[in-house]
């Protein structure tokens, strides 16, 4: 009795939590059903009083009229948060990697001192700095430029911190085989580790990548003439001044997720791997 | 500087927002995970559309919070749901009292962070022992009692990690609050986080780069003592084990 009881039980609650993954699933999806449809609306029938789960015509047009109006910069935007977003990647990719590498095998006096220093950066939310990095880099003259936008994001401390910890625990021996074979640190980093830690690097990589196409704080900062404004900035700047057509913004959206969301499609599983290291630093 | 009342005002400005978002980001991090982990059905589909959000910026999400679900007129998502029930439309974003923009800055972080945190605990109830509800099992214990005394104890690692994670990003919150309050250019005198206040403060038309720095190293200390405090509080229990 007890066991027919408990089974019908467990099936109950398996359908109960089905119903409730199904339901939240929905709810996570309307944010992205609502940029699409918006995206595809008539200006007069975004600002219709009636709600339309489907747009009553669809308007291909926003998505031509976007490139084509010059009042906004999205070509321009768009590569400079491409620009910006690859040069980084591949920058703390280079840094933090060879900084985490040599901390964790390259015997050095100071090593220990240098891992605390940069460990203890972590502690100062990066948010923070925002006033005394912008003085700095104003005072450098790097204000609506390029260098400005991506230089001062070239060294994450979180991304060296992971690369030692990861390094640390790569196998000695095959390094030390390498070493027989005549290669020094820098030869064994490029030829031996690198290769063998691919998956690592996609997951450091992807993350960085997210990151950086989606700031905000910073460019918006940096990026006061129009030809250095990012995606979002450029995003931003109309939705807050409201001063273009509402549809036409929504396609802009659109348009700034979609590279983001195929690279997610395709390497979900490194990003995972890179929030799941993310999160174990922070404890 | 702490006598500034506009420093103070960010400061509990900071604290509200921090109460709304840590617990309910935790508690719904926390259900998604433990629902997706039991999943064996389509496990890495329910994992993906949770975790989708995080690939979204806080400017695409603030355009969709502010244009469409909680725009003010009927046609907004939000209004249009309550009219299926006969309710009158609510101004979400235009009214300081009541403040209804706090329900909009909200649900927009928490969809965009639920995901991220899920993985984390997903990772952490993924490492723990199966022979621990084994055991559980034969003792007879089930459902809220496996949870409370060998889910959640097990778990401790990961969710001081994610409070941590969470209260220093609520306190860095900048995105979402510039973009869903700022409208036609201009920002409120209400709702200014510490982040949303320096900005202002030390880049707006005062350009009063002295009061932002020390506003600044107020708040580094202050989210320094949080983290000492905060882990101290959640590895007490430790010594024992």
């Amino acid at each position: 009795m007890a066991i027919v009881r408990s089974k019908r039980q467990s099936r109950i609650t398996g359908w109960a939590r089905y119903s409730a993954l199904v339901a939240a699933a929905l709810l996570f999806l309307v944010p992205f059903y609502l940029l699409v449809r918006s995206a595809f609306m008539r200006e007069q029938d975004l600002g219709s009083p009636d709600f339309h789960w489907l747009p009553p015509v669809w308007e291909t047009s926003n998505l031509t009229g976007l490139f084509d109006n010059p009042a906004i910069p999205m070509a321009r935007s768009l590569l400079n948060s491409g620009l910006i977003a690859v040069t980084q990647t591949v920058g703390v990719l280079v840094v933090s990697g060879l900084a985490g590498y040599g901390l964790a095998r390259i015997p050095y006096r100071w090593s220990n001192a240098v891992f605390y220093t940069i460990t203890a950066t972590l502690l100062i939310p990066a948010a923070v700095t925002f006033v005394p990095s912008f003085v700095l880099v104003s005072t450098l003259g790097w204000i609506s430029t390029l260098r400005g936008l991506i230089i001062p994001g070239l060294f994450q401390a979180l991304a060296t911190f992971l690369f030692r910890q990861f390094f640390l625990g790569f196998p000695k021996e095959i390094e030390e085989a390498a070493f027989i074979d005549g290669l020094g640190y820098w030869g064994t980093f490029w030829k031996i580790v690198v290769p063998n830690s691919m998956g690592f690097v996609a997951a450091i990589g992807t993350i960085t990548f997210i990151g950086s196409w989606n700031a905000f704080l910073w460019p918006l900062v940096i990026g006061r003439d129009q030809e250095s404004w990012t995606v979002q900035i450029a995003l931003s700047t109309f939705l807050t001044a409201q001063s273009v057509q509402v549809s036409q913004l929504f396609m802009a959206a659109l348009v700034a997720i979609v590279p983001l969301l195929l690279m997610f499609l395709f390497l979900q599983r490194w990003i995972v791997e890179g929030v799941e290291r993310t999160g174990i630093a922070g404890d | 500087m702490l006598r500034d009342p506009a420093f103070r005002n960010s400061l509990l400005t900071f604290l509200a927002f921090a109460v709304f978002i840590v617990p309910t980001t935790f508690v719904i991090s926390l259900g998604a995970a433990l629902l997706v982990a039991r999943t064996r059905v389509m496990q890495s589909f329910f994992r993906s559309v949770f975790f989708l959000p995080t690939a979204c910026s806080y400017v695409v999400a603030a355009l969709v919070w502010k244009m469409s679900i909680f725009s003010g007129i009927r046609s907004g998502l939000a209004n249009a749901v309550l009219g299926w029930f006969g309710i009158d439309s609510i101004p979400w974003l235009s009214l300081a009292e009541p403040p209804w923009y706090w329900l909009v800055i909200v649900t927009a972080r928490l969809w965009l962070q639920v995901g991220f945190y899920m993985i984390l605990f997903l990772a952490g109830i993924q490492r723990i022992s199966p022979t621990l509800y084994e055991a559980a099992a034969i003792d007879g214990a089930e459902g809220w009692k496996v949870f409370r005394h060998i889910t959640l104890p097990q778990l401790r690692a990961t969710s001081t990690a994610v409070l941590l994670l969470l209260l220093i990003n609520a306190f860095q919150a900048f995105d979402e609050f510039y973009n869903i309050l700022s409208t036609f250019g201009t920002y409120p005198p209400y709702a200014r986080p510490p982040l949303v206040y320096l900005y202002y403060t030390a880049l707006g038309s005062g350009q009063d780069f002295g009061h932002g720095s020390a506003g600044a190293v107020i708040l580094t200390l202050i989210i320094a003592i949080v983290a000492v405090v905060q882990g101290r509080i959640l590895r007490l229990g430790d010594r024992g084990d």
